[in-house]
């Protein structure tokens, strides 16, 4: 018989302590699922491009005047919820409700601006391949942004609440995480849709 | 309520105080509230093979009166619109709301006990699981119920499923319940993913895991990376359909073959998801009957992954014969070819502890050993067309019947009905009838051979796949005979099955905690284990923790009368991905209606998008959003938020 | 022995013709060796079960465990031995798709086909418009020539298989994939849709005839020629009513019927079979398929007539004259 194992007392943090705990990888795992949806989006993109006519794109020069300012926003909107994070941290509790509204405010404006640049386009959704791809794919985006709103707005009013200090803010990092991530996704969609055809891509 | 934030727990051994305290925390409540809010995966567990059993039977009998359609040429029991129906409702049956889901439960109600802890990682989660599996099945079977099932075959190829030629809801109620059912799919793997890297016992450090987890680890990583592109893909679908895009109408600049890249890149690893980890239930289960510790266990484990891996690059052999440049054709030939050693690793290592163990034959047993021979003769049809020249001619033949359902029947039914009968006593505290079992089995055996057998004549013959009727060209006729003749005897088999599992419930004869003197820790609770799983957390020393007293390593011995008691709480321990170092305390959720009231918002929203009745999408969507934010609401109880607000 | 003498008209392990012959041995080959690896390891198991198995006993404590051994070397012997096959399959493959895949740089005959729910249109044109006519289901090819075949999708995905002569393709909405065959002896080779197409999958049968250069060309020629005219009244009728009705989608060269939505009628008493397989092409079978389409392939798109009796035995009347 050899010698047992034996758990040693030992002093272990209790519940999710900061941004670790299992919740947090819970988000991970269903961000990594939805950044999977992203990769298929715009691998139909370029994949029916690839296999189109000559005439396929339909914006051979998109305009950026909306399109990048919106997607600078978008990122600005990040860092303020980065700064809202670390009020959250160090609790500064109006640090992180200004921060965390600013970036909401900052979330529907990009939306407004989005369903602007909507309306300036001359198709729809049925007229060809590529638009229905476009409007599918920045849809998509803006339905992850949506749902990121009212994350958003459930993170003001539950630090509004005072629910989170020091050690408790598990779905602060959780929601943060999720927002980089929507970012980061408009960044690619925006590169695929409108640096891209600048790029020869399509012609 | 309030908790500092580290705690050293108490150390000690079981009594029936401390037993008596962790049932008050842990058991779900009774009756039809206990029914509707337990987040215990134990009770999701044995609800997911319930519900993926019934499934399993109405799956066989879409196939029995498709038999009986093809036992001869030129018969008129069916129209060809019933039968497509049919066999696309069969095929979608099978593969989506049997072959993933029984595996599921399985996996849902072995884990936290495999693995030494009190619950999964997030049981409210898991419960969610199960709510939308459910109603994703009831969904679609209301499609097929009131006569407008899938019809398109379970891959459903465009232009065929586009609403010029499919103007039914047939094709609305498809996609939309996978679209559905791929959200219990994601839900479910997140949930084995952390489970699997975070909440394992102290000591069991990854290379001590059973292969079980390795396989549904394995493919919950996988579903996660792919069960997007079938959700997108179906969701272009309907997209097409009813808002006139045009993502796979080649009038509109669409491809229809981006619909076969978009679901085959999820359906080949899902393919390997519905068998790896039956084929760890073999891995865990066959040495227990052979009385030794499965051959190159850590062979076995890692080819789990890499066959998973591999599979990810394989999925245009199912593409052939689509016009593909060559170069490509070779690539993805070359992948299926190479895919066979991985596989074959399981195979050599069940063979080997066979050889060099002391097999007991009991029905468990039986269904375990047969699934190798059955695996190998499924694996080797598909090495023949995984040779593109020779796929040309196979393919979309009934040669590829045959391989599929040798893979799907060997690899998955045989090692699911093996673990019924070996895990049957340590969920009902009852062991299932042997010679009931051995009838079971012959039965089974050979009904399903005299079935699928023959099939790999017929497709050499030329019979094509998906037809209603044949003519009477030399041979079809009586081979299909057979087939149908066995599938009604393999019929025979699963109902002896079922009648088993029935009867042995409420007269079996008892077991107790390890009636087959198996070596992992879920044999070390009682039969049926209680709520709270394990009174004492176990410290695990070795693979086997059961069986080190006989394997004489003369180590260190895991540890099992003698742990943490984490009995102040409802509370399971984190540890570290690899070593499994107790990192955490973590608190488990009570029970909760929020998953259910969630799963009754979103089958709001589905029904509301199939009548396209848009308000009533929209009052899902406030009922969805709804229960995720009293679900995700801070707690205290759960250390969510500061004890003191203000 | 060549298995064609079992009589096998869609079995392709005896086959007729270059593309489909190279694919044999390789077919026969991986079949060899899976049976082999079948019956070995069926051999193994069952030694190995019944070899140490332990007596009918259920208290499985009475039989100690063992390791007796780690058992790599059944791992490693078995990848060793599985490589051979492996590795062998894979260059033959290789070589083999070679050798079939690509269409010949210099064919004999182009053909253009089509599939449509639930029939095959065949194309076969010339370097005028005159040297060209359409017809369905049953292609003519000269012996001893590789024949390219473009392949169309006119509706929903099909694929075009011969056993004997070729593996599949799929014909795609929206691309042109190519094929190709070539038949060594004459003779008449069965071929079916290979992808599921819809309702009538089960009945989308053609049949390629390969015959020698002489008698190709005279039947293309035949083929190129307009319907003949009609003889006596009831063919007159007939004429007119294929024209007013059966025109609607079908076409007749000649004739005012000039739509191409359904099979060429032209020469439609010069093919074996009506409806793509379904029936054989007698004056029976003609009458019955034009009064019950739906009766005989239920869900093709050819509607139900609802003709009177004597339109019915005009109209057969005059299209038996389309040989």
């Amino acid at each position: 018989m050899g010698e047992l194992a034996v758990s040693e007392p030992v002093n272990l943090p209790v519940g999710p302590l900061g941004r670790h705990g299992t919740g947090w990888w819970g988000a991970v795992t269903l961000i990594v699922s939805e950044a999977a949806l992203f990769v298929y989006l715009l691998f139909s993109y370029f994949y029916t491009a690839a296999t189109a006519h000559a005439g396929w794109l339909l914006e051979p020069a998109p305009s950026l005047t909306r399109a990048l300012p919106n997607t600078l926003l978008l990122l600005a909107s990040s860092v303020a919820v980065w700064i809202g994070e670390r009020g959250i941290i160090r609790q500064h509790r109006s640090q992180a409700l200004l921060s965390f509204a600013l970036a909401l405010i900052m979330g529907a404006i990009f939306v407004y601006v989005q369903w602007l640049e909507w309306q300036t386009r001359s198709y729809g959704l049925g007229t060809s391949s590529y638009a229905s791809l476009y409007y599918l794919t920045t849809g998509m985006h803006i339905a992850h942004v949506l749902v990121g709103l009212i994350v958003l707005a459930a993170i003001v009013m539950w630090t509004a609440l005072g629910y989170f200090g020091p050690h408790r803010y598990i779905a602060v990092s959780s929601a943060a995480l999720y927002w980089h991530f929507v970012n980061l996704v408009s960044v690619l969609v925006f590169a695929a849709f409108y640096l891209t055809p600048y790029l020869g891509f399509g012609r | 309520m309030s908790q500092p934030e580290f705690r050293t727990p108490d150390i000690g051994i079981d009594s029936v105080e401390h037993q008596a305290r962790l049932l008050r925390l842990w058991e779900t409540a009774p009756g039809i509230r206990g029914f509707f809010s337990s987040v215990d995966h134990k009770d999701i567990g044995i609800r997911y093979i319930v519900t993926a059993f019934v499934f399993l039977a109405l799956g066989g009998i879409e196939a029995l009166v498709m038999r009986l359609q093809l036992a001869g040429p030129n018969r008129s029991l069916l129209t060809p619109d019933q039968y497509n129906q049919l066999f696309s409702t069969h095929g979608m049956t099978m593969i989506f709301l049997y072959a993933a889901p029984i595996l599921s439960g399985f996996s849902n109600y072995l884990w936290p006990l495999l693995l030494g802890s009190r619950d999964m990682a997030f049981p409210r989660l898991n419960a969610l699981s199960y709510w939308i599996y459910l109603a994703a099945g009831l969904f679609l079977y209301a499609g097929f119920l009131t006569g407008n099932g899938p019809n398109d075959g379970w891959f459903n190829y465009v232009p065929n499923a586009a609403r010029d030629y499919n103007p039914g809801l047939n094709q609305d109620f498809y996609a939309l319940g996978m679209v559905l059912l791929g959200i219990s799919t994601t839900v479910g793997a997140a949930n084995f993913v952390v489970t699997a890297f975070r909440t394992r016992a102290p000591g069991m450090s990854i290379n001590r895991m059973p292969i079980m987890i390795w396989g549904t680890l394995t493919a919950s990583v996988a579903n996660i990376l792919v069960v997007p592109a079938v959700s997108l893909a179906f969701f272009m679908l309907w997209l097409d359909r009813q808002f006139g895009t045009q993502f796979f109408d080649p009038a509109g600049g669409g491809q229809p073959m981006m619909w076969q890249h978009l679901f085959w890149i999820f359906g080949h690893p899902w393919v390997y998801a519905i068998v790896l980890p039956a084929m760890g239930m073999v891995s865990d289960g066959l040495p227990v009957f052979c009385r030794r510790p499965l051959v190159g266990f850590s062979l076995v484990a890692l080819s789990t992954v890499a066959t998973m891996i591999f599979g990810f690059g394989v999925w245009v052999h199912h593409m052939f014969a689509t016009g593909l440049p060559g170069l490509g054709l070779s690539f993805f030939s070359a992948a299926s070819i190479a895919i066979t050693i991985p596989s074959a690793v399981a195979v050599f290592a069940w063979l080997g502890t066979i050889w060099l163990g002391r097999p007991v034959i009991t029905t468990a047993f039986l269904f375990f050993a047969s699934m190798v021979l059955l695996f190998v003769i499924g694996g080797v049809s598909g090495f023949m067309t995984a040779s593109v020249p020779v796929d040309w001619q196979l393919t979309d033949t009934y040669f590829v019947v045959a391989h599929l359902h040798y893979v799907l029947i060997g690899i998955n039914v045989f090692p699911v009905v093996g673990a019924t009968y070996f895990w049957f006593p340590k969920m009902t505290g009852r062991f299932m009838n042997e010679t009931l079992g051995r009838w079971n089995f012959w039965t089974m055996f050979a009904g399903f051979n005299l079935c699928f057998l023959p099939m790999h004549l017929t497709g050499l013959l030329g019979m094509p796949r998906r037809v209603y009727t044949y003519n009477n060209y030399p041979g079809w006729g009586a081979l299909n005979l057979l087939t149908s003749i066995g599938a009604f005897v393999f019929a025979c088999g699963v109902l002896l099955f079922f009648i088993n599992v029935l009867k042995s419930a409420r007269t079996g004869a008892l077991a107790g905690k390890n009636p087959w003197d198996a070596p992992s820790l879920e044999w070390s609770v009682p039969s049926p284990p209680p709520a709270y799983n394990f009174s004492i957390i176990p410290t695990v020393a070795s693979r086997h923790p059961l069986w080190e007293d006989r394997l004489g390593d003369h180590g260190i011995v895991s540890s099992l009368d003698r742990g943490m008691l984490l009995d102040t709480h409802r509370e399971a321990l984190a540890s570290t991905p690899l070593d499994a170092t107790p990192d955490m305390i973590l608190e488990m959720p009570q029970d909760s209606f929020a998953p259910v009231l969630l799963v009754l918002g979103l089958s709001v929203i589905f029904i509301g998008l199939l009548l396209k009745v848009w308000v009533a999408a929209g009052a899902g969507a406030v009922i969805v959003i709804a229960a995720l934010i009293s679900w995700m609401w801070p707690r205290r109880s759960l250390l969510q938020r500061e004890p003191i607000h203000g | 022995m060549s298995v064609s003498s079992w009589g096998f008209p869609f079995g392709y392990l005896d086959s007729s013709g270059p593309r489909a012959a190279q694919i044999v041995p390789l077919t026969w080959f991986t079949l060899a060796v899976s049976v082999v690896v079948c019956i070995v390891v069926g051999v193994l198991l069952w030694h190995g079960i019944r070899r140490r198995r332990a007596a009918a006993s259920t208290d499985m404590r009475s039989i100690p465990i063992e390791t007796g051994g780690s058992g790599m070397r059944w791992i490693s012997v078995g990848l060793m031995i599985s490589a051979v096959p492996l590795a062998t399959t894979l260059v033959w493959t290789m070589v083999t798709l070679a050798a079939v895949a690509g269409p010949p740089k210099h064919p004999g005959l182009v053909i253009d086909v089509t599939g449509r729910q639930f029939w095959w249109e065949v194309q076969y044109n010339g370097d005028q418009p005159s040297d060209g006519f359409t017809t369905a289901n049953e292609i003519h090819i000269p012996v001893g020539v590789p024949v390219l075949v473009r392949l169309h999708g006119g509706d929903v995905i099909h694929s075009f298989w011969v056993p004997k002569l070729s593996g599949k393709t799929d014909a795609i909405p929206g691309q042109t994939n190519l094929s190709w065959m070539q038949a060594n002896q004459p003779g008449r080779y069965m071929g079916e849709c290979s992808e599921f197409c819809g309702f009538q999958h089960a009945h989308m049968q053609f049949e390629v005839v390969a015959e020698s250069p002489t008698e190709f060309a005279a039947w293309r020629a035949a083929q190129l020629q307009p319907a003949n005219s009609p003889t006596t009244p009831a063919q007159e009728r007939g004429m007119k009513f294929v024209e007013y009705r059966c025109g609607l989608c079908h076409q007749v060269r000649g004739t005012l019927a000039g739509a191409v939505n359904a099979p060429d009628l032209t020469h439609l008493l010069s093919r074996r079979t009506l409806a793509a397989g379904t029936l054989p092409n007698n004056a029976g079978n003609l009458a019955a398929w034009i009064e019950e389409p739906q009766v005989k392939k239920p869900g093709s798109k050819m509607p139900a007539q609802l003709l009177t009796a004597s339109q019915l035995s005009d109209t057969v009347a005059y299209l038996e004259t389309l040989k």
